[in-house]
């Protein structure tokens, strides 16, 4: 074998052989199984269009992505604001309630906000204490708990790219700006805000793509009630099993992200995927 | 005078947006220490025995040197095949980079229950034939940590290669290095920070992973973030509190040596 080839081999090919039989082929396993489970057909792909328990789930999954991307996205951009342009202490403590958060365990920050948000948690003893209310608010275990878990999950995985964008702005076009007698907020606005766009549009694809997919959080604060799609599937799989409709609503997910991804793959930077 | 510092409307909100960060991390301090059997504010008194209820079940101890375990393997193998494969990249610029970059990506692309249900396909596949690595084994869990973590480990190691100065490899090909001693003498010294950085984040996504966890084990290989959702899903078990602030102090000074590695890393002379 010619030597240039062989060095190619030795380098490249055992992270790519390695994916290739740990996560592609058995991929494709999961793809048969939504062909053949329970029996050969098309029939899963029927139900996924045609079943109101699947329609609700995935209109619901949509609401919350949507809700949880715009979210995200304007808290993202407050505090990426304040760790690029904010002064060395500003940006130290942004940088802290940026990272601390991003290298905790998704259980423990879910479990952190049923702490904050459930009957006996925090807010509520806080307002029940002070006489405000007299009933617990009903803040977990529904929507609300979601929006709210998954909004804090992500805001991180929307700031790296928005600060990436934000730290490319030369700032002597905001001084220009500022010195030719814009105000600050309309310098932000006008300026800053159209400079950024390309990190707002990627942050809100990371955003938006790791919602749909997410199950931990909806299943701990959404308490079986909001069920989003990745939750159906776990639900298929281990409680009533359907593992064909599991495996067909894994394959469309898988779809309807690869389109996503492929419209707009130049917003997307490897790199700012780990901060 | 003009300054494009923020101004206060921004750091209002910024204030904000760093409280809702913090918050439910500090909602999990004062519950560790309730004095009651279910998740509550104490009131009046505190007590420590949800941290005694930690060091008196053994579970915990035993989930926890399994995650390591789980932790420690899955982040060589993540590491090591991600180090080789960023060579690979960085040295022979193969054509097609960026689809191969791509391509080892997917697991990070890929909704995380999709990945989950790939690897339960892969573990029973896998369990048929030998009873070592499978489903609801250590080493499965391993492997399948390691495939998660994989592109994590690649995307670090090749943003250590890209701020490698090219030209000293190129004057150690001069000077007549062949691939293995340019990639071991000259650009893995270079890159050593990454690798640490990429095998220590290894480490922390298998340490936290539970999506796939639930998937590929059931009774025998339980890791630690297996063990919290047992207690999370039924009654809520104010333990999880306790192990929480472990494990968010924990967190932190990991956090801390890894701002220190980069610190230094900055002051070297290059």
């Amino acid at each position: 074998m010619n030597p240039a080839l062989l060095r190619k081999l030795l380098l490249l090919a055992p992270l790519l052989l390695f994916l290739g039989l740990a996560y592609v082929v058995p991929f494709l396993g999961v793809v048969r199984w939504s062909f053949t489970l329970p029996e050969p057909g098309i029939g899963q792909y029927k139900a996924l269009l045609t079943d109101p328990l699947v329609h609700s789930v995935f209109i619901r999954t949509l609401r919350i992505c949507l809700a949880v991307t715009v979210l995200s996205l304007a808290a993202a951009y407050a505090i990426a604001y304040v760790w690029v342009r904010g002064s060395r202490v500003q940006r130290m403590l942004a940088e802290f309630c940026i990272l601390v958060p991003f290298w905790i365990s998704v259980l423990t920050r879910a479990f952190g906000w049923l702490a904050m948000l459930s009957n006996r948690g925090l807010i509520n003893s806080w307002l029940q204490s002070a006489g405000i209310i007299s009933e617990p608010l009903a803040l977990a275990r529904n929507e609300l708990g979601v929006i709210i878990g998954m909004t804090h999950f992500l805001i991180p995985f929307a700031v790296f790219p928005i600060a990436s964008a934000m730290r490319n702005v030369d700032e002597r076009i905001l001084l220009a700006a500022r010195g030719m007698g814009s105000s600050r907020t309309r310098t932000f606005w006008t300026i800053f805000v159209p400079l950024t766009s390309g990190g707002i549009i990627g942050a809100a694809l990371i955003v938006f793509v790791f919602a749909l997919g997410f199950f931990v959080t909806p299943a701990i604060l959404g308490g079986g009630r909001s069920v989003m799609v990745a939750e159906l599937v776990y639900l298929r799989i281990f409680q009533s099993p359907d593992w064909g409709l599991g495996a067909a609503i894994s394959v469309a997910l898988v779809l309807v992200i690869g389109i996503l991804l492929a419209l707009l793959r130049r917003f997307i930077k490897p790199a700012h995927l780990v901060g | 005078m003009v300054s494009t510092r923020p101004g206060p409307i921004i750091l209002l909100l910024a204030t904000a947006v760093a409280l809702f960060l913090l918050m439910p991390l500090l909602a999990v301090i004062p519950v560790s220490f309730t004095p009651a059997r279910f998740l509550s504010m104490p009131s009046g008194t505190l007590s420590l025995r949800h941290y005694q209820a930690l060091l008196d079940n053994p579970a915990w101890g035993q989930s926890i040197l399994l995650s390591l375990r789980i932790g420690i393997v899955s982040s060589l193998i993540a590491t090591a095949l991600a180090t080789l494969f960023g060579l690979g990249i960085w040295m022979l610029q193969p054509r097609f980079s960026a689809i191969l970059i791509g391509f080892v990506l997917l697991p990070l692309v890929v909704p995380p229950v999709v990945s989950a249900m790939t690897l339960y396909f892969l573990m029973t596949a896998l369990s048929s034939f030998n009873s070592w690595v499978g489903y609801d084994t250590w080493l499965g869990v391993a492997l399948a940590h390691a495939v998660m973590t994989t592109p994590f480990a690649v995307v670090l190691i090749l943003v250590a290669l890209y701020q490698v100065d090219r030209r000293i490899d190129l004057a150690a090909r001069g000077l007549g290095a062949n691939l293995a001693t340019r990639a071991v003498r000259i650009i893995i010294p270079n890159i050593k920070f990454g690798i640490l950085t990429a095998a220590l984040l290894s480490f922390v996504l298998s340490w936290e992973e539970i999506g796939v966890t639930l998937f590929i084990t059931s009774v025998n290989a339980i890791t630690l973030p297996r063990l919290m959702w047992m207690g999370l899903r039924d009654n809520i078990d104010p333990a999880i509190a306790a192990i929480s602030v472990v494990l968010i102090v924990v967190t932190a000074i990991i956090l801390a040596a890894r701002i220190y590695l980069e610190r230094r890393t900055d002051s070297d002379p290059q």
